[in-house]
């Protein structure tokens, strides 16, 4: 078969700088996390590092998602890059739900556990309800 | 050296997080964010296996910093949640935020204490 009719070949070409894009902005992501975990370190206490970081990462990724589909038509590789890469490997689901279960004090994880959901969602909210306000960059 | 290992561990990690995601969707498209909801949930578990395990700094960094850190994500988890309410799908919302949080939880705590 010739190798641009191979749909796997298709696939790769497709799909390859998406998961490049993305790759590296995971990667700058994830760097900035640990930096701020490396910074704000935390024993068994509230895990205030995480905390923020998926908070600010909320907020920014309601407000960058406004800007990309609703005012501006970027670049294709802009969205996985600065959306599912950076922001994606800047906050973590998985280091909450861990950091959650292993808690010295369980008045500390119930605080931690349902105040990261309340204003990570309202941060999640409120970028898109910002953005969308300011019409940053309308069309 | 920590630092290198995050990193490697993010950029496959991230990716990752790209490929199940769009497996899942292409194989159940119903509105509902089905592939971040496994992407979350199987990161839970993994993280929960590797946190309790005594495992080196070096492997928790690779692994659990930068390769669950950067597959799981609470930006679209939010924003995915906050779609689906201002579509006027507020059940299909608070399901969603209930499944990830409970389910996540709980799938940390039993992969911890299988390895702990």
């Amino acid at each position: 078969m010739d190798a641009v009719d191979d749909p796997d070949v298709g696939l790769v070409v497709e799909h390859g700088p998406v998961l490049a894009v993305i790759a590296v902005g995971g990667a700058l992501g994830s760097l900035a996390r640990y930096g701020v975990n490396v910074a704000l370190p935390h024993s068994g206490g509230f895990p205030l590092s995480t905390f923020g970081e998926n908070i600010v990462g909320c907020f920014v990724l309601g407000a960058l998602l406004v800007v990309l589909t609703e005012q501006r038509r970027p670049h294709r590789l802009v969205q996985p890059f600065l959306g599912t890469g950076v922001l994606g490997g800047f906050t973590t689901f998985s280091t909450y739900a861990v950091d959650s279960v292993t808690r010295d004090s369980a008045v500390v994880a119930a605080l931690y556990l349902v105040g990261t959901l309340v204003v990570a969602l309202a941060a999640s909210w409120a970028g898109v309800a910002v953005t969308r306000r300011l019409g940053v960059g309308a069309r | 050296m920590t630092v290198l290992l995050v990193v490697l561990g993010a950029l496959v990690g991230a990716p990752a997080r790209y490929v199940v995601d769009k497996a899942v969707t292409a194989r159940l498209s119903s509105g509902f964010p089905w592939g971040t909801l496994v992407v979350n949930l199987s990161g839970c578990l993994l993280l929960g296996l590797l946190s309790g395990a005594a495992l080196s700094p070096g492997v928790l960094a690779l692994l659990g910093t930068g390769f669950c850190g950067a597959y799981t994500t609470y930006s679209s988890f939010g924003y995915e949640a906050v779609s689906l309410a201002e579509r006027a799908q507020r059940r299909a919302a608070l399901r969603y935020v209930l499944v990830s949080v409970v389910a996540g939880v709980a799938l940390a705590g039993a992969g911890y204490a299988l390895t702990s």
